[in-house]
C-alpha cells in the first residue's frame, strides 16, 4: 500500500471521529502555542540585554570609592571621596588599560527658552564616550581642550534634547544649567535602559574640569563619584583588574593587610551574569511549556490506545484483506502524526499570534526565529511518532484471527 | 487414521496433512490448559472445487476456516496452498497470501463501517498496491459485474444484507482470488436473498473455475455445493460428492 493511499485512510479516520480529533488535536495546539510564545519571550529577553550590554561598551570596570571607616563605623560604599581625576589618569597609563573616564555627577535643572528639565549631569572626559559606547546623533562632543579650558559646552541625551527642544535642533544654543549658561555641543543618539533599568538617555554631559569648579564641586577637590576603565583585551581583564587595585592601594598609601579604600567591578561580568539569567530564564519557561507538550502527547497515547481497542475488528477486517503489520502500523502512525502535526502548526500560529499581542500590551520585546518554528514543529512530530508509536505497534501485532472475533 | 477423498485431479489447491491445532488457556493459577480443536486433519482440495464444511459448533469448522484463510497458524501438521508450504509463512507472507490469493465472505459481512462501498471494494486493491484511482475504477467493475453500481457511493449501512454480501463478494473477489472462503455467508440473510447469494457463488465457480469453501449448517444451503465436508469434535467424519447418485462415506 502506497503512502498517500494509507495517508487517505488516516485522514479518513480522523475525520470519521471529528470531535475527538480535534479534542486531542487541542492539547498538541496548546503545547505548542505554549512553547512558542515561552521560547519568544525568553529570546526576547535575551535579545534586549545583549542590546543593553553592547550599548554598554566591552571590556569596561567600573571603579567607586569604596566603604571607609573610622573609629570601628562603616560609612558604606561611597561614602568618602576617595577617587580623584588624577587616579583616573594613572590608571590610564597602566599597559593593559586603554582608556578611562572619571565622572562626577548630581542632579540639576535645565532651562531653555520657557521650558525647563530635571535631570542628571555628568561631568567627565572626551573619552567617556568612546569607552561608554555613545554615538552622536548631530553636532560634536566637547574636546580634550575644552576640558583644560573648563568650557561651558553641554553634549544632552536624546529624551533630555526632546524634553528641552521639541523638534528645535538643540546644536549651538545656549541653555541654562542651574543658570549658567552652556552651549550645545551635540546629542547622543538613544541608548534605552541600562541594566539596572535607568533611563541613560535623561541625562547631559559636561567636561568634568566646568563641572568641578561650577556645577557639582564639593569640599574635596578633584575627587569623582566613579570612574569607568575600559581594559585592552577581554581576555586580561583579570590582569587588568589586578593592576588597577595595585596602583590605587599605592596610590591611596594603603598598608598591607588593610582594606581597599575603592571597589573595581568587572561590568562585563556582570553582564555575563545577567546573560545568563535571561538564558536560564527562557530555558525554564521552554521547560515548563514543555510540560504541556508532553502532557499532549500522553493525550493522544491515550486516545490513540482507546482509538485502536475500539476498532480491533477494523483492523481485523483490514488484515483480512491483505493488510500487513507494516501497513496497520504505518495507519495507525500517520493518525498520531496528523494529530500532531496540524495541532502544532495550529499552536505554532497560535503562539506566534499570542506573542504578538503579549508584545503589543505588556510592551515586551519578543523575538521570533525560523529555528523556534522548526522546533515546534519538530517537537510536535517527534511527540507523535513518541507516543503514537505504542498504540499503533500495539494494533499492529494482533493477531488477524483474534482480531475479526472482537466483538 | 483414514480419511476418503473426494474426486482428484493432479492439481491440488489446498493440501492439508496431518493437521492440528490446540489453544493453550491460562486458568486461576497460571497453568496452561491445553484444548485441541482439530485432530490430524488430512484434506485436499483441487482447484475448482465448491466444498461445503458442517458441523455444530465447536466441531472445529470455524478454525479449519481460519487455518485454511491464513488468520490463523496450525500448531503442527502442513498445510500447502497453491504449491505452497503456508504453516511456514512470516505474518507478512500471509497478510500477502491473504491479499493475492483469497478472498473472504463472512456471515457479518464485515465491511468498513463509514466506507463507501466503492471504497470497501477498493481497499484490497491499495493493500496489492495499486494507487486510489486505479482501484477505484476497478472496483467500480466489480461492483457493476454484481449489479451494485448504482450503490457505489453509498455506505454500508444505507445497504440492505444482500447488498452489503453483495459488496463483500465484490471486495473477495477484486484481486481475483483462486480461492473463497465463505463462513456462513447467509446466516443473516433471508431465504430469498439466500439463494441469490448461493446462485451467485455457483456462478462464480461454474464459470470463473474459483474454487469455494463455505461454512454452513444449514443443509439448503449446503445442497448447492459439490462437495461436502462433515466435521465432528475435531475430525473430518463425512467427506462427500454432494450429488445424489453419491454414496455416504462414513469415515471411522
Amino acid at each position: 500500500m502506497n503512502l498517500f493511499a494509507i495517508i487517505g485512510e488516516a485522514l479518513r479516520a480522523l475525520r470519521q471521529n471529528r470531535l475527538r480529533s480535534g479534542l486531542t488535536m487541542l492539547g498538541m495546539i496548546i503545547g505548542v502555542a505554549a512553547v512558542v510564545l515561552m521560547l519568544s519571550i525568553g529570546q526576547g529577553a535575551r535579545t534586549k540585554i545583549n542590546e543593553t550590554i553592547a550599548a554598554m561598551g566591552s571590556n569596561l570596570f567600573i571603579v567607586v570609592p569604596g566603604a571607609t571607616s573610622s573609629g570601628g563605623f562603616s560609612f558604606g560604599s561611597g561614602s568618602v571621596r576617595t577617587l580623584t581625576i588624577n587616579d583616573a589618569y594613572a590608571i590610564a597609563e597602566l599597559s593593559s588599560i586603554s582608556a578611562t573616564a572619571p565622572i562626577t555627577s548630581g542632579t540639576v535643572q535645565l532651562n531653555y527658552a520657557a521650558k525647563n528639565w530635571s535631570t542628571i549631569i555628568t561631568g567627565t572626559t572626551p573619552n567617556y564616550f568612546a569607552v561608554g559606547n555613545w554615538k552622536i546623533e548631530s553636532g560634536t562632543v566637547f574636546t580634550e581642550s575644552d576640558l583644560r579650558s573648563a568650557a561651558r559646552l553641554a553634549v544632552l541625551g536624546s529624551v533630555t534634547a526632546k524634553n528641552l527642544f521639541g523638534d528645535e535642533d538643540p546644536v549651538g544654543k545656549t541653555i541654562r544649567i542651574t543658570n549658567r549658561p552652556f552651549m550645545v555641543a551635540g546629542v547622543l543618539m538613544a541608548k534605552g535602559q541600562s541594566l539596572t533599568g535607568r533611563d541613560q538617555d535623561d541625562a547631559v554631559f559636561i567636561p568634568i574640569t566646568t563641572s568641578e569648579r561650577q556645577i557639582t564641586g564639593n569640599q574635596f577637590p578633584g575627587s569623582i563619584r566613579y570612574m569607568l576603565v575600559q581594559g585592552k583585551s577581554a581576555d586580561d581583564m583579570d590582569i587588568a583588574e589586578i593592576e588597577i587595585t595595585q596602583l590605587l592601594r599605592q596610590r591611596h598609601r594603603i598598608a598591607k593587610g588593610k582594606e581597599n579604600d575603592f571597589t573595581v567591578r568587572n561590568l562585563t561580568a556582570i553582564a555575563d551574569v545577567a546573560t545568563d539569567a535571561a538564558k536560564i530564564m527562557s530555558i525554564v519557561l521552554g521547560a515548563i511549556a514543555s510540560v504541556s507538550l508532553l502532557v499532549g502527547g500522553i493525550g493522544i497515547m491515550n486516545i490513540m490506545l482507546v482509538s485502536v481497542t475500539e476498532r480491533t475488528r477494523e483492523i481485523g477486517i483490514r488484515m483480512a484483506i491483505g493488510a500487513n503489520q507494516r501497513a496497520i502500523l504505518t495507519q495507525f502512525l500517520l493518525e498520531a502524526m496528523m494529530i500532531c502535526i496540524m495541532g502544532g502548526l495550529i499552536g505554532l500560529l497560535l503562539g506566534i499570534g499570542g506573542a504578538w499581542l503579549v508584545s503589543q500590551f505588556a510592551d515586551m520585546l519578543i523575538v521570533i526565529t525560523l529555528g523556534m518554528i522548526g522546533l515546534a514543529f519538530l517537537f510536535s512530530s517527534a511527540v507523535g511518532i513518541f507516543f503514537g508509536f505504542y498504540p499503533a505497534k500495539k494494533a499492529a501485532s494482533l493477531k488477524p484471527v483474534d482480531a475479526l472475533r472482537y466483538e | 487414521m483414514s480419511s476418503i477423498q473426494a474426486t482428484h485431479s493432479a492439481d491440488p489447491l489446498i493440501h492439508i496433512e496431518n493437521l492440528c491445532k490446540s489453544y493453550g488457556l491460562q486458568d486461576a493459577d497460571g497453568k496452561t490448559i491445553t484444548t485441541q480443536v482439530l485432530f490430524d486433519i488430512n484434506l485436499t482440495i483441487n482447484r475448482g472445487e465448491f466444498v461445503a464444511i458442517m458441523g455444530h459448533s465447536g466441531s472445529g469448522k470455524s478454525t479449519l476456516m481460519n487455518i485454511l484463510g491464513c488468520l490463523d497458524t496450525p500448531t503442527s501438521g502442513s498445510y500447502w496452498l497453491s504449491g505452497r508450504n503456508v504453516a511456514a509463512l512470516s505474518s507478512n507472507e500471509l497478510a500477502h497470501v491473504r491479499n493475492q490469493n483469497i478472498g473472504f465472505v463472512f456471515q457479518g459481512f464485515n465491511l468498513l463501517k463509514r466506507m463507501t462501498a466503492l471504497d470497501n471494494v477498493a481497499t484490497p486493491l491499495l493493500y496489492a498496491g495499486v494507487n486510489r484511482a486505479n482501484s477505484r475504477k476497478q472496483a467500480l467493475e466489480f461492483l457493476r459485474r454484481t449489479g451494485l453500481e448504482n450503490f457505489a457511493m453509498h455506505q454500508p449501512n444505507q445497504l440492505s444484507g444482500g447488498q452489503q454480501q453483495r459488496v463483500a463478494i465484490s471486495r473477495a473477489l477484486i484481486n481475483h482470488p483462486q480461492l473463497i472462503l465463505a463462513d456462513e455467508p447467509t446466516g443473516n440473510l433471508d431465504t430469498q436473498t439466500s439463494s441469490e447469494i448461493m446462485l451467485l457463488f455457483e456462478q462464480l465457480n461454474r464459470d470463473q473455475g474459483i474454487t469455494i469453501v463455505l461454512v454452513t449448517h444449514e443443509d439448503d444451503i449446503a445442497a448447492h455445493a459439490k462437495r461436502l465436508i462433515r466435521l465432528k469434535d475435531g475430525h473430518i467424519i463425512v467427506d462427500k460428492n454432494n450429488t445424489v447418485a453419491t454414496t455416504l462415506h462414513e469415515v471411522t
